[in-house]
């Protein structure tokens, strides 16, 4: 029997790979590695080289990006349509590596501070990162599913870090039993998905799924696949997780989760929904609509109620995510599927900017105030003016005021959703412009304890900002100016015809 | 189609944006040296200001009816966005107004910092709003339109909620979350707007053009979506709340510059994108305004009436004199809508000028209590006439600014425009109550001016120690203002000349806080008063730049409501 397979194993021919499409993967998988092995190597004094370590592997990995954009007019497509490179998984993976980058930054001092276990704290990091990285190439119900599960378990045990703190456990074993029952629903979805139309291509999937009306079991498992993403990320009914995860798990972990693993989580719902569900917008578009509608009103509304800051941004994450979702209720109505594209992937990267910076700061004022409270930001104005008004930028942006980036996400998801034309749709706007208003009170009472509110301890010595969280500060908010008055620069990465038209055409 | 002039169209851009180098200089001076950082926002504002007569001068009256420095550069492609900016005679005015408010706003300052202190900020948000609101007036493009619509509101906020009066958390936060509301329904309208033209362009002359093309139920629903947004603004009169709170708390900085230009952008709003873009909606929805304007100009009055804050009853006088600017605008006729357009800078001038004065006013006095600021007349003369001649201002006098905006928009009620068919017997009615609403106008403004100016001084809070220019002083002066109180009380009210004597003898070394009209008070102020005059006694200043533009506007309306 072995000698059966060697002799296939003799006859395997190795596809033609594209190696410089698939440099930044190598990158990182050489990384992690060298990452590793470094860890292994350094004297407990000189931990902190992992971290730079890290970076570097972040900005080598994101060279090939550079020149594969650059280089290439068209999609590049591999492992038979499989694995694709093109504008849309380039800007993205663009994404995950600076916001990892950021995250890097972020974590520097508290891992070092707080003692935690350096190198396999980055190590999982990249790990996780190259999930992500793949995600965006993937077109296969298999790769997404792989790049998912790479992705999420690092993630589990990031959330429960601080293994000697009750909540960080808490925190990372909720994420890691509801993330686990997540994968399973999708799992299944998925494997039906391949019952009913025997391929796990997604484009196949959705040629067969064109074929005639949907049956049963089609539609059980189009159903399935939506929420099994939907738990990654955090709609509601299935955002539970969220807010206590984000709340136990340290802050730069809590950055990532929300920002890095809620958009790979997008990512992988863009990639089925328009691959594998063109035709299926009668099971998933009532769905996502009033998936769409709760989380971003419940997540407000809860967001309202909060006394912890970094609770408050998880529910505010959670609202934004409504905002995302909105418009994937609306591809297939009236032409706006491109614009949906485009509105989701936009807001992914502004979100991006803004909520690491908002993470960031709070990061840099909890060194001070050893507190999570939103009071402790009290007077924040009086004594660092500084971080008082990159947090008031990066609230402003999230409340979608312009000039800043959060505006013209938010514009983009509102006219996706106007482009559909139809009846819900303006139903969906008009719930959306009533959530915006409500968002808005949240992180205006933040603003307000910022600059009006006392200085809650009296203590006004003004905050030393690391230079690494200075850094992380700078990149954030320069992206949330730059995107909020010049969008036009990132808008046209998205683009539907190379995700879809270069496979499709092969 | 309107024409166009691309000459000096940088002026324009550099007009708008000037005011952002005072506020990176202001990044780089020293928290503590406030000369220093108050001269920095008055040369900021000057040249701000000089720029925008530049812009006046350079601007062709004979052709006011095109927009001129017009400009269209590539913005964001993919919404099909420019950066699309122009003035014509609608516009220019207030263009013009929001560069000169600030900048006596600015001079105001110097003397007059609200008591939180901090000018650093406070002088930087100022100068951000002059950025939005200027730019809000030269949009010519609904996108960047919202863009700088927006960018009012964050300053606003935290000029309110910083600086403000006591119950300044509420008042602020109330005042962002109805505009907040209302431009969330806005862009709403201006996307679907925007998507039911067929996604061709954000240009308001685009607009202009084909939103006349849309079927007239949607043009009713996406009039709809702009009017909670502009209403909100103006305030109209259910959507009015946000404004007396906000008013009353706000800094006097803060209040003037809400008075005079932020309002406008509601009506200008109307005037320059809902109306020209939807003439059915607007044709459906001008009796609404029209009768809801009516409401707000009597029930502002009668509000006023009932207020025993004098802040506060120039606050609700304001929902007041919108409503005549509203009325005006609701008749769609080239008569109305000029009114309309001066009453915006007219009430800007006047109401400003109130607002000043109740600054000045609780400066001395430390209080807006109508009853405790009796014989104004008598302790500081020239401080009561400028109350009394802003009060004719306000309440219409002819031969000031005041009348031109409220007697011709009353007027043109008489005529809606003939071609929108609409109901005569509804305006006709709407002008008589309007017109009854000049008469209240005039109770509250008289009864206040009786309370405030006439009488003798009761000595109420003759003791607190707050010289001109000494707002280091503050410290020592409130504690003995509350034991006055009783004795204060006491002597209004049994109003024996020996009580009295004996309140002003014990306190008398009070008296020369009362002092009259300061220097810098008059530096900032007799532009105002001025103006007030010269517009007042020769309108057709105004009127005749307003006039080709809105002719504009209603020959565009006529002809689409002609078959």
């Amino acid at each position: 029997m072995i000698a059966d397979v060697l002799a296939q194993a003799a006859d395997f021919v190795r596809p033609a790979i594209d190696w410089h499409a698939l440099a930044p993967e190598l990158v990182l998988i050489v990384g992690i590695n060298l990452v590793l092995a470094s860890d292994l190597l350094l004297a407990e004094t000189k931990k902190w080289v992992t971290a730079s370590l890290t970076g570097f592997v972040l900005l080598g990995a994101a060279i090939p990006l550079v020149t594969l954009g650059v280089n290439s007019d068209d999609a590049r497509s591999l492992f038979d349509g499989r694995y694709v490179v093109d504008d849309f998984s380039l800007i993205l993976k663009a994404l995950f590596l600076l916001a990892a980058y950021v995250i890097v930054l972020m974590s520097q001092n508290e891992l070092e501070e707080g003692g935690y276990y350096q190198g396999e704290y980055y190590v999982l990091l990249l790990c996780s990162v190259l999930g992500m990285v793949m995600m965006t190439s993937s077109r296969d119900l298999v790769s997404v599913f792989i790049a998912l599960e790479l992705l999420s378990i690092p993630a589990y045990m990031l959330a429960a870090w601080r293994k000697r703190d009750g909540r960080s456990n808490e925190a990372g074993v909720k994420y890691y039993l509801l993330g686990v029952f997540a994968s399973g629903v999708l799992l299944y979805g998925m494997s039906l998905l391949y019952g009913a139309t025997s391929s796990t291509r997604l484009v196949d999937i959705g040629a067969a799924l064109a074929d005639g009306d949907l049956n049963g079991l089609e539609i059980i498992a189009v159903a399935f696949v939506v929420a099994g993403f939907a738990f990654k990320v955090s709609a509601v009914p299935f955002h539970t997780w969220a807010p206590d995860t984000y709340e136990g798990a340290p802050t730069p972990v809590t950055a990532f989760l929300s920002v890095s693993s809620k958009a790979a989580g997008f990512v992988a719902l863009i990639l089925v929904i328009f691959l594998a569900f063109p035709t299926a917008d009668g099971v998933y578009g009532p769905l996502v609509w009033v998936l769409a509608a709760l989380t971003m009103t419940i997540g407000n509304v809860v967001a309202l109620r909060q006394t912890n800051i970094v609770r408050m941004l998880a529910y505010s994450s959670v609202s934004q995510g409504g905002f995302i979702l909105m418009p994937l209720a609306f591809v297939n109505s009236g032409d706006a599927a491109e614009s949906v594209m485009k509105a989701v992937v936009v807001y992914l990267l502004v979100y991006a900017f803004t909520n690491l910076g908002a993470f960031s700061v709070v990061i840099a004022v909890a060194r001070k105030t050893r507190s999570g409270k939103i009071s402790s930001f009290g007077g924040l104005f009086s004594y660092s003016p500084a971080l008082a008004v990159l947090m008031t930028i990066f609230l402003a942006s999230l409340a979608g005021i312009p000039p800043l980036g959060g505006w013209i996400a938010k514009f983009n998801a509102f006219r996706a959703v106007l482009d559909a034309d139809t009846g819900s749709a303006y139903a969906m706007a008009a719930i959306a412009a009533v959530n915006t208003a409500i968002a808005a009170a949240y992180y205006l009472r933040i603003m307000r304890t910022i600059w009006v509110d006392d200085v809650p301890d009296g203590d006004t010595t003004p905050i030393v900002t690391p230079p690494p969280i200075g850094a992380a500060l700078a990149i954030c908010g320069v992206g949330t100016l730059v995107l909020g008055v010049l969008p036009g620069i990132v808008m046209r990465f998205a683009d539907i015809d190379d995700l879809a038209g270069n496979i499709f055409t092969k | 189609m309107i024409e166009t002039i691309t000459d000096n169209s940088w002026l324009l851009t550099v007009a708008t944006f000037a005011p952002l180098v005072g506020v990176l200089l202001l990044l780089f001076a020293p928290k503590d040296d406030e000369k220093l950082i108050k001269g920095i926002g008055i040369l900021t504002a000057a040249a701000t200001f000089g720029l925008g007569i530049a812009v006046l001068f350079a601007f062709d009256h004979d052709q006011a009816g095109k927009l001129q420095f017009f400009a269209d550069a590539k913005w964001i492609e993919f919404i099909h966005s420019n950066y699309t900016i122009g003035l014509d005679g609608i516009s220019l005015p207030l263009f013009v107004l929001s560069s000169f408010i600030t900048f006596v706003v600015m001079i105001y300052t110097w003397d007059n910092m609200p008591d939180a202190g901090n000018p650093k900020p406070f002088i930087a948000l100022m100068l951000i709003l002059q950025v939005g609101m200027a730019g809000t007036f030269m949009a010519q493009d609904l996108i960047l339109f919202f863009v700088f619509f927006e960018v009012v509101l964050l300053p606003m906020y935290f000029l309110i909620g910083v600086w403000g009066g006591e119950r300044r958390q509420y008042a602020s936060l109330k005042f962002f979350l109805y505009t907040m509301f209302g431009s969330a329904l806005m862009l709403v309208a201006f996307v679907a707007l925007f998507v039911r033209t067929g996604s061709e362009s954000f240009s308001m002359l685009w607009l202009a053009e084909h939103g006349g093309l849309i079927g007239d139920n949607v043009q009713i629903w996406i009039f709809a979506g702009m009017f909670v947004g502009f209403a909100v603004k103006v305030p109209m009169f259910p959507f009015h709340t946000w404004l007396p709170d906000a008013h009353t708390q706000a800094p006097t900085q803060g209040s003037v510059i809400l008075a005079a230009i932020l309002l406008k952008l509601g009506t200008y709003g109307f005037v320059r994108i809902a109306i020209p873009t939807l003439p059915e909606g607007a044709k459906a929805f001008a009796p609404v305004i029209g009768i809801l304007a009516v409401v707000g100009i009597v029930y502002g009055a009668l509000c006023c009436l009932a207020q025993t804050d004098m802040k506060r009853l120039i606050a609700f006088s304001s929902v007041s004199h919108m409503g005549f600017t509203m009325l005006g605008i609701s008749t769609l006729t080239t008569f109305g809508i000029n009114a309309a357009m001066f009453g915006m800078v007219a009430h800007g001038l006047i109401t400003g000028m109130l607002f000043f004065l109740c600054g000045s006013i609780k400066h001395r006095y430390h209080t807006y209590e109508i009853k405790n600021l009796k014989g104004m007349l008598i302790s500081m003369p020239k401080l009561g006439w400028i109350l009394g001649f802003c009060a004719m201002a306000s309440l219409g006098l002819p031969g000031l600014a005041g009348f031109w905006g409220e007697f011709p928009a009353i007027l043109s009620a008489y005529n809606p425009l003939e071609e929108a068919d609409l109901s005569k017997a509804l305006f006709r009615s709407l002008m008589v109550i309007a017109a009854l609403g000049t008469v209240f106008a005039a109770a509250y403004l008289l009864w206040l001016y009786q309370r405030t100016a006439f009488g003798t001084p009761d000595g109420y809070v003759v003791d607190d120690g707050h010289g001109h220019g000494h707002d280091d002083d503050d410290d020592h002066g409130h504690a003995p203002a509350g034991t006055v109180l009783p004795h204060a009380v006491g002597a209004g009210v049994n109003d024996d000349p020996a009580v009295h004597a004996h309140a002003a003898d014990e306190h008398g070394d009070g008296h020369d806080d009362l002092h009259d009209v300061t220097p810098i008070e008059w530096l900032a102020w007799l532009p105002l008063l001025g103006l007030i005059v010269v517009l007042g006694v020769y309108p057709q200043l105004l009127f005749k730049i307003f006039d080709p533009a809105v002719e504009g506007v209603t020959q565009h309306l006529r002809n689409y409501f002609t078959p």
